[in-house]
């Protein structure tokens, strides 16, 4: 794949191929990424806390656990993720920094 | 050794460190003034961002607010959080790429227009002075509970610290004191945590104390015993919370944006060398801060049981020195409503407002509050949420140096935030105002000194703020959050996802979204106070939580006006593909 950077878009000011299979993973990836953030965050911890909070972590209701503790554990998990996979897509494409 | 002593040994050894590292790096150019020359590794970078981010409130006030909020209090632990998710996954990388200075100056080269640089400067100068004002309040509390000075004085200390090491050292300087300044103030808020979910629950790590069962023999959960004492006491249950769903939503909503649009924290991943830096380095500082925000909670839990364990029906004459102390200081105060001459408490309010001392002893030997009765209900102590954290270690008995690390966290927490707002101040002054708006040939040298006079004159307001803190401040936090949600993340996000948002579509949107979000809080919190009631709220939102319908409106005026509106230049197009990209 790496040979396709070589038609950069300043030379004839279009979007490389190569840079717009790279983007539209990234946009997957990102969809993939935030929907988990909005489902441990906005779902687990507000939305569906009443019917979490008849299971339990130790003394922890879950949904309660979600909004105090698990949500904030799955936001650093997710950069992680996204960072390490990035760098790999990146690489891919030859667009890596 | 005396706690006193070791108060003044441990906050002044603090400071002496912070200007130490300010004197060692010195900004000598513009680049390293504006992003500390853009060499800032990833992982000092996170924490320098996390020692940013973590304000006064993080520290002081937070475990104190869930303490009374309970459940309520999850907002401001997901949204101060889940804000870095939308940073490092949506804006860091792209922005770092671009590889200017300041926000305004990606929105005002993305949308080509100085129009739209000047109204990212306003949003920019009105957030960041609404944030800063709470920062000196916070130095003033710590100074004239735990250093005996004057708030007055201990304000001017205060800017004059950050004086030395902003605007010599520019962002450089504050970035490397930030780093000494999170590593002071992480320590100071685990210390006290480890020993109280010790003294609680037997286990020291405050994260799993919290699911733990309680020190007592009753074999109940912290979670559970809280519910019921509460409950026993006429509060809603600690894990079930008393506001509305959609609010809940809308408020987490909204500081996670807020959070993602705050120029402060924006500008801290143009200090590293590249964009995916900017990534690695988002996820350090969420770790950093995370440290502490799962801490938050634990804390807050432990303190309102301690708190009640150590006040709740004690004769006033047996009270706790620490109350006594805080008493003195006009943050705590008891009406005895019932001549028994032990405190209660109970659900509502003492009495009406901050107490107002009428200068005399009661018979207990309380200080009497002027203020109008309450007698609708039972509570008879008013206390300042502010204080739960800082009077974390005395409630629970811990030794002097606790106490002295606590004071000296508090102003680390304080000063590392209040010196990264002063910086983005007086950089867009400099350098957006001056430099590409109204007086483009100023030399490098030039603008150097206009962005050391700014940044002076940043903290000569700031102080006047904090000496003579004006009535709104505390009731505008909110604006901080809802502007930089409903007016800068907008087009900073469109302005890297959509090619075809134009300048139109972009000034329009964040005209909007300000208009909008302004007079919605401001009319609750400042020109019609006695309205601010659920019932009366756009779908039941509270001032809070508005800034997410700003956003909506910006996102949607935006779209619809750069829809009838001429597509940016090619150039832009070029601009918004070199961005996208990593490699340079």
């Amino acid at each position: 794949m790496s040979d396709k950077s070589a038609d950069a878009p300043e030379q004839n000011g279009e979007t490389s191929a190569n840079e717009t299979a790279y983007w539209s993973q990234n946009i997957r990836l990102l969809c993939t990424l935030m929907a988990i953030w909005f489902v441990v965050s906005f779902g687990a911890g507000i939305l569906f806390r009443d019917f979490l909070d008849q299971f339990a972590i130790g003394g922890y209701p879950l949904g309660f656990w979600f909004a105090q503790q698990g949500s904030i554990y799955v936001f650093i998990l997710l950069i992680i993720f996204y960072s390490v996979r990035m760098k790999r897509i990146e690489r891919q494409h030859d667009l890596d920094d | 050794m005396a706690t006193q002593t070791l108060i003044y040994l441990f906050v002044g050894l603090s400071f002496a460190l912070y200007i130490g590292i300010a004197i060692a790096s010195r900004a000598g150019s513009t680049s390293e003034f504006y992003v500390a020359g853009g060499g800032v590794n990833p992982v000092v970078n996170g924490m320098a961002t996390a020692a940013d981010w973590m304000s006064a409130a993080s520290f002081i006030s937070m475990a104190g607010i869930i303490a009374f909020a309970g459940y309520d209090g999850s907002v401001y632990l997901m949204g101060w959080t889940g804000g870095y998710v939308l940073l490092a996954l949506l804006l860091a990388p792209y922005l770092r790429k671009f590889g200017q200075y300041t926000v305004p100056d990606f929105i005002g080269t993305r949308y080509y227009s100085k129009a739209a640089r000047v109204v990212a400067v306003i949003c920019l100068i009105f957030i960041s002075f609404t944030y800063i004002a709470g920062q000196m309040r916070g130095v003033g509390i710590v100074f004239s509970r735990f250093l005996d000075v004057p708030i007055n004085l201990g304000v001017i200390i205060g800017m004059a610290i950050v004086f030395v090491y902003a605007v010599l050292g520019g962002m450089k300087g504050v970035t490397y004191t930030q780093v000494a300044q999170y590593c002071v103030l992480i320590f100071a808020y685990m210390v006290p945590a480890f020993f109280i979910s010790f003294l609680i629950t037997g286990n020291p790590v405050p994260q799993l104390g919290l699911g733990s069962t309680v020190n007592d023999g009753s074999g109940l959960y912290v979670l559970q015993k809280l519910d019921l004492v509460l409950q026993d006491m006429g509060f809603a249950a600690y894990t079930s919370g008393e506001k509305s769903m959609i609010d809940v939503f809308c408020i987490t909503l909204a500081l996670m944006v807020g959070t993602a649009g705050l120029p402060h924290v924006i500008v801290r991943f143009f200090t590293v060398p590249k964009a995916s830096d900017a990534r690695k380095s988002a996820g350090w500082a969420l770790v950093f801060i995370a440290l502490l925000y799962t801490t938050a909670p634990a804390v807050g839990a432990f303190a309102r049981l301690n708190f009640i364990d150590s006040v709740n029906n004690v004769e006033y004459s047996e009270a706790p020195a620490w109350f006594k102390n805080w008493e003195s200081n006009d943050l705590i105060a008891w009406r005895d409503k019932n001549g028994d001459g032990r405190m209660q408490l109970g659900k509502g309010d003492a009495f009406a407002g901050a107490p107002e001392f009428a200068g005399r002893t009661g018979t207990s030997g309380e200080r009497v509050v002027s203020n109008e009765a309450r007698d609708d209900n039972s509570n008879e102590v008013y206390v300042d949420r502010d204080i739960m954290v800082l009077a974390n270690p005395e409630i629970a008995n811990l030794p002097g140096w606790v106490i002295a690390l606590v004071a000296a966290g508090g102003l680390a927490a304080a000063l590392s935030t209040a010196a990264g707002l002063l910086l983005v101040i007086s950089s867009s002054i400099s350098h957006d105002l001056l430099k590409s708006t109204f007086r483009p040939n100023i030399t490098e040298k030039g603008e150097l000194r206009a962005a050391r006079l700014a940044a002076t004159a940043a903290i000569v307001v700031a102080g006047y703020l904090g000496i003579y803190p004006p009535g709104w401040v505390a009731q505008v936090v909110a604006f901080a959050f809802g502007l930089a949600a409903a007016s800068l993340f907008p087009a900073i996000f469109m302005g890297i996802f959509s090619k075809r948002m134009n300048r139109e579509g972009a000034i329009a949107g964040m005209v909007t979204g300000l208009s909008f979000t302004f007079l919605y809080i401001g009319w609750f919190k400042l020109w019609a106070p006695d309205s601010n009631i659920a019932a009366n709220w756009l779908f039941g939102i509270s001032p809070e939580g508005i800034g997410v319908i700003g956003m909506l409106l910006n996102f949607a005026v935006a779209i619809t006006v750069a829809k009838f509106t001429a597509a940016p230049p090619k150039e832009i197009g070029w601009l918004v593909d070199k961005i996208r990209v990593p490699r340079a």
